[in-house]
């Protein structure tokens, strides 16, 4: 019985019609396609993408320059230099990261404890050129100030977990 | 000189017209055959498949060409530089030649031979030509074993094609392939076309084609886990380009094939109303369309047969089962008295 009930299926195809079946159904299904530059996924508020240094709200800029970051960083792609300020504040006067070297592992973030660096929610930072790359104090700014309402939402966000 | 016009010139004139009525829709319908493939494709795979190129991505297989267009002639030093050019035009030119006696509507074909179905079957196992010159040419390992591997499958699925073809032959009783569509034009509509009273014989037919086109899931010969490309490995360009439009030539080409032996070619579904007021060339291409959807429908659902079980399918079911059924047929044509006269 066995045999002929093995046979009988063979002859009629029926796995490869109950597998055309399957297809035919995914065929209108939704598609899960998303269309990218227009559209875009949902990012978890830990994600880690371009760096930034960011600002207090009377714009004085966090970092301390106490270079646990530069310590914490794996790649060592983080360059920094200090010096006191004329007020007598701590400040850095330079402050470089290599985005070539960087591995994204958030270390940086993680070792601040002015939550002055931070890895914001862009990831949309392509260049033509390796030199755009070696970030500078200045651009890390900017990007504090480009980027500062989604980060503190963020930041927001997670502190419950941290 | 007005002489030579009448008898020569205009002849020839109007046969060229004819070809060019023929050819330029195909080459459309090839191209966007690989359109219509890639969002099939996509869709069974949750996926949207081209669609920035034009509308809904209908530019896309003019982008396609273009690209291959502008891309270098590579030939490798190795190469048989002839017969490696010779090649794609060969398979190209075959997949095209065959159209000629395809009936597309009453009286529309170009050529009304009494041996229609013998010339189909000739021009397709020219096909192998093409395929075994490529991969010999080539003077490359991989190009070498897929030609091989084409070689030995379609003359495989030829034999069993062969005996599909005579069980359709001996209900209609004619090698004119205007003669096998119209012998399917009886009172039931598309009840009496031949895929009810043969449906095994379609089925056989159908997946013989598949292989005989090297499409999914028998597409041995070009492998890519196994043989890079097969025989187009070494190909670039335009040269690859004839061989990508002589393989989808040749699917629409024995789609048409499978619709004039099995689906009625150009008849309506229903002699009534609705459904013959469109004209039979548009219910050739509806067909045609459909079976391209299933060739692609199977492309996306099954994985690829291992050589062996190719070689099996072909010589060990296929061949014992069409063989069968002809001597069935044959014998339920005179026992019943229905042998066409």
């Amino acid at each position: 019985m066995g045999f002929i009930d093995k046979q009988a299926r063979s002859l009629l195809l029926t796995e490869i019609v109950s597998g055309l079946g399957l297809t035919l159904r995914y065929m209108f299904k939704t598609k899960a396609t998303i269309n990218y530059p227009y559209e875009k996924g949902p990012l978890s508020p830990r994600f880690r993408g371009e760096h930034a240094l960011r600002r207090y709200a009377n714009g004085e800029e966090r970092c301390i320059a106490c270079k646990l970051c530069e310590a914490a960083c794996p790649a060592l792609a983080i360059t920094i230099d200090a010096e006191p300020r004329d007020d007598g504040s701590r400040r850095t006067t330079r402050y470089d990261i290599d985005m070539t070297k960087c591995i994204y592992c958030g270390f940086c973030q993680e070792a601040c404890p002015v939550d002055a660096i931070v890895e914001g929610p862009n990831f949309e930072f392509a260049t033509e050129t390796r030199e755009e790359l070696f970030y500078d104090k200045e651009k890390l700014l900017a990007n504090g100030d480009r980027w500062e309402q989604e980060i503190a939402l963020n930041l927001n966000a997670d502190t419950p977990y941290r | 000189m007005v002489e030579f016009w009448d008898i020569y010139g205009l002849p020839t004139a109007i046969i060229v017209a004819k070809i060019l009525a023929i050819v330029l829709p195909l080459l459309i319908a090839v191209a966007y055959l690989t359109l219509y493939e890639r969002k099939v494709m996509a869709l069974m795979q949750l996926r949207k498949g081209p669609n920035v190129v034009g509308f809904y991505g209908l530019l896309q297989p003019l982008a396609d060409g273009a690209k291959l267009f502008f891309k270098e002639t590579i030939v490798p030093s190795g190469a048989n530089k002839f017969l490696f050019l010779f090649a794609p035009m060969l398979t190209f030119i075959l997949s095209l030649i065959a159209w000629a006696v395809i009936p597309f509507d009453e009286g529309m074909v170009l050529s009304d031979l009494n041996v229609g179905v013998l010339y189909l079957f000739a021009i397709s196992s020219l096909g192998v030509y093409g395929i075994v010159i490529a991969g010999w040419a080539s003077n490359s390992r991989y190009p070498f074993l897929g030609a091989l591997r084409s070689a030995a499958q379609m003359v495989s699925y030829e034999v069993s094609i062969g005996f599909v073809i005579i069980t359709v032959l001996l209900c209609v009783g004619s090698l004119n392939l205007t003669d096998v569509v119209k012998s399917q034009d009886g009172e039931y509509g598309m009840f009496s076309w031949y895929f009810i009273p043969l449906f095994p014989m379609f089925i056989i037919f159908f997946i013989s084609i598949l292989a005989e086109t090297n499409r999914h899931p028998f597409d041995l010969p070009e492998a890519e886990a196994e043989l890079v490309a097969g025989y187009q490995t070494e190909y670039s360009s335009m040269a690859f380009a004839l061989f990508f439009l002589g393989e989808y030539a040749n699917m629409i080409l024995m789609s048409a094939i499978c619709v004039v032996l099995f689906l009625g070619g150009w008849l309506p579904p229903a002699d009534i109303a609705p459904f013959n007021w469109i004209p039979g060339v548009v219910w050739f291409g509806i067909k045609i369309a459909i079976l391209l959807f299933v060739f692609i429908w199977v492309r996306a659902t099954l994985p690829r047969y291992r050589y062996d079980q190719l070689m099996r399918l072909g010589w060990k079911v296929f061949l014992p089962f069409s063989l069968i059924w002809v001597v069935l047929t044959a014998g339920f044509l005179i026992v019943f008295d229905m042998v066409p006269a």
